[in-house]
């Protein structure tokens, strides 16, 4: 976060020259959503295989968060905003 | 036998086999979720009700600019969203078909009584808040919790298979 490589090559120029950091959205557990509920939302917002959405809501209910999704700010922000219209409790942050 | 409530239909959307009784249930919800979104939309402040709070989760819970900025683009939206899919359940709770659209917004509205009712409750995964005694002031809210789960249940399954 601190050093600007002196020779920069590809891959590093983005780090660098892009001032935002990406946003991650997090679904934390709470003990009312169902399992199946959940999972079913993950699929439906997110276009996600059964398999991972299962995988989302097993560590929302059992670390107690998953980042489900990251993006620039405006995606970030839709994405909890349709959580938020299915009832589950979503926040953002930018990725460290 | 408990037949199921939700199938998905040949031809095309879902069939509702739902019983007077259960019906009742469903309409009677539905004023109690407007009467919180309602508040909600005259102003009361987030956190004095912890199951408004439930309905309009905070986005950024570490940087109040954003958030006060976040609520302001979407709060209004996010209200009618509510109250869309609400309005969906209040019109259709005597049907005995559903499109999927339907389906979904009664999906999204028990969810919603779900929350409100289980914030209120109090409830907990391990499910020890529970009355214990049929006598116990709580105990027909909780009925009705967890019915709206058994549908609820059966929603997704139906929407899922």
């Amino acid at each position: 976060m601190t050093a600007v490589p002196v020779e920069v090559k590809e891959p590093e120029i983005d780090d660098v020259v892009v001032p935002d950091r990406p946003w991650i959205v997090i679904v934390w557990n709470d003990p009312i959503n169902l399992m199946s509920y959940v999972t079913f939302v993950f699929q439906k917002l997110f276009g996600y295989s059964l398999e991972k959405a299962t995988k989302l809501m097993l560590d929302v209910h059992e670390k107690g968060r998953a980042v489900v999704s990251s993006g620039p700010r405006e995606k970030a922000e839709l994405d909890v905003f349709r959580l938020h219209e299915h009832g589950l409790w979503a926040t953002m942050e930018h990725d460290s | 036998m408990i037949r199921r409530r939700v199938k998905r239909a040949r031809g095309g959307g879902f069939e509702l086999r739902i019983p007077a009784d259960e019906r009742e249930l469903l309409r009677s919800v539905g004023p109690q979720l407007r009467e919180v979104l309602v508040r909600e939309a005259a102003g009361a402040q987030q956190g004095e009700d912890s199951a408004v709070a439930r309905l309009f989760p905070v986005a950024y819970p570490d940087d109040e600019d954003r958030q006060t900025e976040y609520r302001l683009l979407v709060h209004d939206e996010l209200l009618s969203s509510h109250l869309g899919a609400l309005a969906v359940l209040e019109e259709t709770a005597d049907s005995e078909r559903l499109d999927e659209d339907q389906l979904l917004a009664w999906m999204r509205a028990l969810n919603h009584v779900r929350l409100v009712l289980g914030t209120r409750l109090d409830v907990t995964e391990d499910g020890d808040e529970r009355p214990t005694s049929p006598r116990d002031p709580r105990t027909p809210a909780f009925a009705v919790y967890d019915y709206l789960t058994y549908l609820q249940g059966e929603i997704i399954e139906a929407l899922s298979g």
